[in-house]
C-alpha cells in the first residue's frame, strides 16, 4: 500500500509551503501532489515553483503528481491548466473534465482521475481509462461497499486511491466564503485566507464545529481519518490519501506507516492520531453513513 | 456557438402533471422533469411522474409543438446502474426531446443504444469551460450543456464564444451557491446527496422545533437556524443557514434568496445564450404558472424589441413574491457576488 500526499488545500505564506515540503521529502509517503487546486488568486507559489518543488521530491525518490484546479472559471485558468498538461516531466491529476479533454488530445497516459470528476461506476471509470487515465481518486462521498462493487466491475484492475486522512474537501463555490467572512468581494480579497493553517471553522449556532471556510472551498470541519478502518479499506486500494493540515502532517503519515507496516494496529495508530488532529473525526461516508458521523461498527 | 439573433428557449420546470400542463399553458417553450426515483436530481416524497402520468404528459406537450426534456442526472453505481439505463430506454421509448444526464458512463450508454436521442449535458456534471464541454461533445455528441451558477457574465459569454454546443443558464429560482455536481454538503450531513440520491437536506431529516430560544430548524439534528418571533422560519436548506464563524453570527454561506436574472435579459441575448432555465420543479403549479407567465411576456418583448427592453416592476414584483426569502440577486453573473 501507497501512501500518498494530497495537495496542499489552503493558502499558506510561500516560506511554510517550501519548509513543508522539504519536510516532506524524508517522509514516509511515496506520493506528493502539488500545485494550486482550490483558488486562481493564490500567488505565493507559481506554477514555476511547484515545479521546483516536484522536482525536489521527485530527486528525494517520491513520486511527484501536478494537481489541476478543481473550479476553471476564466481563460487564465485554462491557460495555467494548458501550462499543467503541456509539461512531460510529472504525472497530472485531472480535477475537471477539462483536464482531461488537453490530457487525453495531448496523447498522456499516465494521468490520474482526481476525486471530483464524480466517478461513481465502472462505466464512467473505463471511460476515462481509454482517454488515458492510469490511477483514480475515489470521490470522498463514496462508502467502501460502493467502492468494491465498483472495483468489481472493471475489465482490468485499476489503482485506486481513497482519501482516508484530512478534513474533507465537500464543496466547491464561484464566491469565496473567507473574503465573505471579512466583509470583502472576492476581486478584492486582500488575500485574507493567506496564514490562516487549517481554515476558518463555522459552527452551529449551539456552538457545534461543523464545516471549514477555506476561499471557495468548503471543508468538513471533523477530520475524516480511516486509520482505525484500515483492515476493511486494504483490499479496496492502492494508495491512501492524506490532505496536508497546519501541523503534524508528518506524525499523521508516520502513524498510517506503522500501522501498514504492522508496527502499530490501527487501533492504536488511530488513538495516538488523535492528539495530532486540528478536531474531532468522522468516518461516516466509508461507512455509507452521513460523513460527519464517527461510525464504530458494534 | 453564437447564432446571430436567435430565439431564447424558456426551459420551465415541471414536477408534477399539473405543473407541466401550466407550464405549458402559459408559454414554456420546453418543460424539464424526472421518474419517481433517485434518477433525477428533485426525488422528493410525491414529486415527479409515473409511466402513465409521463406519457400523458409527452402528448399534452407535443400536441402543443413544446418539448419534453427529462432530467436523468444522478450518478449510477455498480448496484443500480441498470435502473439508470431503464430509464434512459424508457425516455427513448416515450418520445422525449432530450435527456440531461450528468454521469460520462450513462451518456456513452445512451449514445450508443439510442444514437437518435438527443443529450443534453445537465448541470450536474459541473462543466463550467468550454474545453470541458467539448470534452462531452466529442465523446457523446451532446448538443447542450447547462451551465453552473458560478460564472459571472463575461465568463459566460467565453464559454459559448468557444462552445461547440448551444448553452442553457438558469435564469430564476433557487440559487445553489456551491457548483453543481461538486457538492457533498448533503451527504456529510445526511448521507444523501445531489450526486446519487437526488436530494439536497431532504425533508426527512428536518426536523421543526419551537424552543424558548425561538424556532429551531435542524437536519438530522445539526442546528441550521434559530428564528425569532417576527421571522419567517425558512427550510434548512444547509448552505442557507445562519452559523458563527469568529463569534459573528450571520449567512455565512448565503442568505435565503433566489436567482433573478430578468433584467440581464438583453445581456444573455448578446452573448448566445441558446435557453433559460427556471429552477422550481420541487415548488407548486401555482408558482410555475406565475413565473413562466412573467419570463414568457419578458422573452416576447425582448423578440419584440430587444433595444428599448427594460425588466418592468410589475414583473420583478411579481416574481419576488414567489422567490425564496422574498429576495432576488443576479448571483455568479453579477461578479461582486462572489
Amino acid at each position: 500500500m501507497k501512501l500518498s500526499l494530497g495537495p496542499l488545500l489552503y493558502y499558506w505564506p510561500r516560506q511554510s509551503v517550501l519548509d513543508f515540503y522539504a519536510g516532506i521529502a524524508d517522509s514516509p509517503v511515496d506520493i506528493v501532489h502539488l500545485g494550486e487546486t482550490v483558488c486562481s488568486r493564490r500567488h505565493e507559489l507559481r506554477l514555476d515553483d511547484w515545479l521546483e518543488v516536484a522536482a525536489m521530491l521527485a530527486a528525494a525518490g517520491k513520486e511527484a503528481v501536478l494537481s489541476s484546479q478543481s473550479l476553471i472559471e476564466s481563460e487564465s485558468d485554462l491557460k495555467t491548466l494548458r501550462r499543467i498538461v503541456g509539461q512531460g516531466d510529472f504525472r497530472v491529476e485531472a480535477n475537471d473534465f477539462a483536464a482531461v479533454r488537453l490530457l487525453a488530445d495531448a496523447g498522456r497516459r499516465d494521468w490520474i482521475a482526481g476525486p471530483t470528476l464524480n466517478v461513481f461506476n465502472p462505466h464512467t471509470l473505463g471511460l476515462l481509462v481509454e482517454s488515458g487515465a492510469s490511477r483514480w481518486v475515489v470521490p470522498p462521498e463514496m462508502s467502501g461497499e460502493v467502492l468494491a462493487g465498483l472495483r468489481a466491475g472493471l475489465p482490468a484492475p485499476l489503482e485506486t486511491e481513497v482519501f482516508a486522512y484530512g478534513r474533507l474537501p465537500l464543496a466547491h463555490s464561484a464566491r469565496c466564503f473567507t473574503a465573505r467572512h471579512y466583509n470583502l468581494q472576492k476581486d478584492s480579497c486582500e488575500f485574507r485566507c493567506l496564514g490562516i493553517a487549517d481554515g476558518l471553522v463555522l459552527r452551529t449556532r449551539e456552538g457545534e464545529a461543523f464545516l471549514t471556510l477555506n476561499g471557495v472551498q468548503t471543508q468538513s470541519a471533523r477530520v475524516h481519518n480511516l486509520l482505525g478502518d484500515l483492515p476493511a479499506l486494504q483490499p479496496h486500494a492502492e494508495v491512501l490519501r492524506i490532505s496536508p493540515q497546519g501541523a503534524d502532517s508528518r506524525e499523521i503519515i508516520q502513524l498510517f506507516r506503522a500501522a501498514l507496516d504492522g508496527q502499530r494496529s490501527p487501533e492504536s495508530a488511530f488513538a495516538v492520531s488523535v492528539a495530532h488532529m486540528p478536531a474531532a473525526p468522522c468516518n461516516g461516508f466509508w461507512h455509507g453513513r452521513p460523513g460527519v458521523e464517527q461510525y464504530v461498527a458494534v | 456557438m453564437t447564432p446571430a439573433s436567435q430565439r431564447i428557449e424558456l426551459v420551465c420546470p415541471a414536477g408534477s402533471l399539473p405543473a407541466l400542463k401550466t407550464a405549458i399553458d402559459n408559454g414554456a417553450d420546453c418543460v424539464y422533469l424526472g421518474f419517481k426515483d433517485a434518477t433525477n436530481a428533485r426525488n422528493f416524497t410525491g414529486l415527479n411522474f409515473d409511466a402513465r402520468q409521463m406519457r400523458e404528459g409527452v402528448d399534452y406537450a407535443h400536441a402543443r409543438k413544446r418539448k419534453v426534456l427529462l432530467a436523468l442526472n444522478t450518478y449510477p453505481q455498480s448496484a443500480n446502474w441498470a435502473d439508470w439505463t431503464a430509464a434512459v430506454d424508457r425516455a427513448a421509448a416515450l418520445g422525449i426531446d432530450a435527456v440531461i444526464l450528468a454521469d460520462p458512463g450513462l451518456m456513452a450508454y445512451a449514445a450508443k443504444t439510442h444514437p437518435q436521442l438527443r443529450l443534453h449535458l445537465s448541470v450536474q456534471g459541473s462543466a463550467t469551460s468550454y474545453e470541458a464541454i467539448a470534452w462531452y461533445h466529442e465523446r457523446f455528441g451532446i448538443q447542450r450543456a447547462v451551465l453552473p451558477r458560478v460564472l459571472s457574465l463575461a465568463q459566460v459569454e467565453k464559454v459559448i464564444a468557444n462552445s461547440p454546443v448551444e448553452i442553457e443558464v438558469f435564469g430564476f429560482g433557487g440559487l445553489c451557491v456551491m457548483v453543481e455536481g461538486r457538492c457533498a454538503l448533503s451527504a456529510y450531513a445526511t448521507g444523501e446527496s445531489p450526486n446519487c440520491n437526488g436530494a439536497c437536506s431532504p425533508g426527512k431529516h428536518v426536523r421543526w422545533e419551537q424552543t424558548p430560544r425561538g424556532m429551531e430548524t435542524r437536519l438530522n439534528g445539526i442546528l441550521i437556524d434559530r428564528f425569532g418571533a417576527n421571522e419567517r422560519a425558512g427550510y434548512p436548506t444547509l448552505c442557507k443557514g445562519r452559523f458563527e464563524v469568529n463569534d459573528e453570527t450571520y449567512y455565512a454561506i448565503e442568505e435565503p434568496t433566489s436567482l433573478n436574472t430578468l433584467e440581464m435579459l438583453p445581456e444573455l441575448a448578446r452573448v448566445g445564450v441558446s435557453a433559460i432555465k427556471i429552477e422550481g420543479r420541487q415548488r407548486s403549479p401555482a408558482y410555475v404558472a406565475q413565473v413562466t407567465r412573467v419570463w414568457r411576456a419578458a422573452l416576447d418583448r425582448l423578440a419584440l424589441d430587444p433595444a428599448s427592453f427594460r425588466a418592468q416592476p410589475a414583473w420583478m414584483a411579481e416574481l419576488n413574491k414567489v422567490s425564496e426569502g422574498q429576495s432576488h440577486t443576479l448571483g455568479a453573473y453579477y461578479r461582486p457576488w462572489k
